[in-house]
């Protein structure tokens, strides 16, 4: 394989690695805290492609013509609705649950996850809907035929995730909220003892999730243009994959396994075959859990009575 | 036990604070709707423009606004109250209902009845209704298997329809390949159906149960994925033609190919193309009731008693030497098993199959028949099966609410009852002059 075509396919595997690593984010810090996979997530993200695209149009519409205003306007709204949705889906569907049996978070999960699919195609029909190419610019490397291609979208994609997950970051590392988040997940009961309100915390969590995955919402409908009510399902599958990967339930995890598994996704299309690279995708989540189950920096889970 | 009494007399409530702050919530409440569906619901996106339909999210708002009012009142009457406390009362009861060995004798006069009907309504029924009943039992079939894996042993299967898919593959893909016909094809399908489950079970099992869920919804994805891709084998997206049953090489066809005798000459009857339709209902039928007897036997058999352990406590099991991995393979291969021989009936009934018809969405039916019916319990699953698939004939018009309605039904049914509608039974085994 020429070079040139590796440094493409390392640009478009970084550029996807980050985005399943913003939305890993939420499966990895609901999991942390309250230990259940949160099949909705997927769709949170699924949704937040089309708020975005209803605020770009809207905005447009309204005559707005600064494109940076619009691009921030659009992502700031497009995280509070998002953000909304993933608080009340922890108000509605899971925190009645506490401490019920072990498959009903689960079930509750899937239900909320097809309310939210087929509410979605419902009210907005089953077609495949899209954004206009807002920003066209692509810088070009290398000559003739030998080029890589660089979108400033791309660029975009990789500073925002970046700056988003450093954010983050110094939230829990630095902050009150972030220092309960983390004494709740070490150990919900003390943590309640202690005065922290954890049921807050949880939703808090559940929000900075649906947050995160509306950054990733934004970002892939700016960059891809086109979504439907179903890319919530596979992109779900794949971001979890990212954070089983990296170690569920820790935080720098979920964005090395998103790069890891985003960079193997974009080499094995490019080199191998693309209409297996979701095949290629699960079939590495199956053998992560097979032969290491803690993720590369996740601490082994122990089983207590 | 009168709770109103104890805790809030309905004279001691102070109506205009209560009202003043049910006010206040069905505000809020209002607030967040029209926050959460203003957008999706209102302004459709049509190519790059808006279209804006402000007079849908309004009702929704409103309707939430006036409910979240009326149940913020409601819990301070001592209707409410006893509501409220009758409703904490259920679900902390127990999931298993233990029945004392001497009741339940009753039930084989219902059991008769209904095999009677079973039996004789697909004479009666016209082609339509006949292809509806077809379906209808081939969910039963699902869910029976899948009840197994989610309702007995606990473990939650999203990727079923990928077990389905095997079986029915196998059919259509051993007739075109190796020739095989309808009945050889059942046993084989069914066995690799159960060999998947074994090799996607074995690494999955071993870890904590909620990564089998998640697994299993991958490997439901892969299975459709190699089915639409693999063109040289599978047909892809056009599909692949699958052979109609036959009853001891009598054909259900007009004429016969191949030298064959068509069932309507051997028996000296007029032809009919229901023929078909009746012998697959009843040999799906008797399919069916032998799942049905060898589930409630199994249940009472060390394996079945280990399943329902382990779903109540797995660390428990475990210290009283119960091979964890062994006994969830074994409900797991059982599951996908029956998965398969369903795939086979829906291959033979169709006659045709491509990859669309094993999506996400087909598996989540099932868990949502799993789950109304009542984890693990056989009756529950069944009347749920039959509900699920009869009624949204029914409710043609509605149709497209389908799957939206399925969702908000497992939402509320986890919360209502977290054990299904029907609560599974066990009989006690009950030795006189032992326990006083």
């Amino acid at each position: 394989m020429d070079w040139h075509i590796l440094v493409q396919q390392l640009v478009n595997g970084l550029t996807l690695g980050s985005i399943y690593g913003l939305i890993a984010i939420g499966y990895t810090m609901v999991y942390g805290i309250i230990g259940m996979i949160n099949f909705a997530h997927g769709d949170v993200y699924m949704l937040s492609a089309y708020v975005t695209a209803i605020c770009l149009a809207t905005l447009f519409s309204f005559g707005v013509n600064s494109l940076p205003f619009a691009l921030l306007a659009t992502l700031v709204m497009t995280m509070v609705i998002t953000a909304t949705y993933g608080w009340t889906i922890e108000r509605i569907a899971y925190r009645p649950l506490r401490g019920s049996t072990r498959l009903a978070p689960l079930i509750s999960a899937i239900g909320v996850s097809l309310v939210l699919q087929n509410g979605v195609q419902l009210s907005q029909g089953a077609k495949t809907q899209g954004v206009p190419s807002l920003i066209p610019t692509t810088l070009r490397f290398g000559e003739g035929d030998n080029f890589v291609q660089i979108t400033l979208v791309q660029v975009m994609i990789i500073l925002v995730s970046l700056s988003s997950m450093a954010a983050l970051t110094w939230l829990i590392q630095r902050t009150s909220l972030g220092r309960q988040c983390r004494a709740t997940q070490q150990d919900r009961r003390m943590a309640a003892i202690l005065g922290i309100n954890t049921d807050r915390i949880i939703s808090t969590v559940f929000v900075i999730g649906a947050a995160m995955a509306a950054i990733a919402g934004v970002l892939v409908t700016l960059n891809y243009g086109s979504f439907d009510f179903y890319i919530g399902f596979v992109t779900g599958i794949k971001a979890f994959t990212a954070a089983v990967l990296g170690g569920i339930g820790s935080l720098p995890g979920a964005m090395l396994g998103g790069l890891i598994l985003g960079l193997s996704e974009a080499l094995f299309s490019g080199m191998v075959n693309t209409d297996y690279k979701d095949v290629f995708a699960f079939s590495l989540l199956v053998l992560v859990l097979i032969f290491r189950p803690t993720g590369l920096l996740g601490k082994p889970e122990v089983e207590k009575v | 036990m009168p709770p109103a009494a104890v805790s809030s007399p309905a004279s001691r409530v102070r109506w205009n604070l209560v009202f003043r702050q049910a006010v206040l919530e069905a505000a809020a409440a209002f607030a967040l709707a029209l926050l959460l569906f203003g957008p999706i619901v209102g302004l459709v996106l049509d190519g790059y423009q808006i279209k804006n339909e402000w007079q849908r999210p309004l009702p929704i708002a409103t309707i939430i606004a006036v409910g979240r009012f009326l149940v913020a009142l409601a819990v301070h009457t001592p209707t409410g109250q006893a509501a409220l406390e009758r409703f904490n009362a259920r679900r902390r009861q127990p999931g298993v209902l233990v029945v004392g060995i001497s009741e339940g004798d009753r039930r084989r006069w219902w059991l008769l009845a209904v095999v009677a009907i079973s039996l004789t309504l697909p004479f009666l029924a016209s082609k339509y209704w006949l292809t509806v009943l077809i379906q209808a039992m081939i969910y039963v079939l699902l869910g029976l298997g899948l009840n197994i894996v989610v309702g007995l042993a606990g473990l939650l299967d999203l990727g079923y329809v990928a077990f389905y898919a095997v079986g029915a593959y196998g059919l259509a893909l051993g007739a075109q390949y190796l020739d095989l016909g309808f009945w050889s094809a059942l046993p084989l399908a069914a066995m690799l159906a159960a060999l998947f489950g074994g090799v996607l079970g074995f690494p999955v099992l071993r870890m904590h149960g909620d990564y089998l869920a998640i697994v299993t919804l991958g490997f439901g994805e892969i299975i459709r994925l190699v089915l639409n891709n693999w063109l040289e084998f599978t047909g892809g997206p056009n599909g692949v033609a699958a052979p109609a049953p036959q009853l001891f090489g009598l054909e259900f066809t007009r004429t016969a190919r191949d030298g064959g005798v068509p069932f309507h000459d051997y028996f000296q009857i007029a032809y009919n193309p229901l023929h078909r339709f009746i012998f697959i209902y009843l040999a799906l039928f008797l399919i069916v009731c032998l799942m049905v007897g060898v589930v409630t036997r199994l249940r009472n058999m060390p394996v079945g008693r280990a399943w329902e352990a382990l779903r109540e406590d797995e660390i428990a099991c475990r210290a009283l030497g119960i091979n964890h991995v062994l006994v969830k393979l074994s409900a797991f291969m059982m599951g996908a098993m029956v998965g398969g021989i369903a795939g086979v009936f829906f291959a033979t009934y169709q006659g045709f199959i491509n990859p669309t018809s094993f999506n996400f969405f087909e598996s989540a039916l099932i868990v949502a028949i799993v789950v109304l019916g009542g984890l693990g319990s056989t009756t529950g699953v069944i009347v749920a099966a039959l509900v699920l698939t009869i009624l949204p004939e029914l409710l043609r018009a509605f149709a497209d609410y389908r799957v939206f309605a399925f969702g908000v039904l497992m939402v509320l049914m986890m919360i209502w009852r977290p054990r299904g509608l029907m609560r599974p039974r066990r009989r006690a085994f009950e030795v006189k002059g032992l326990c006083p």
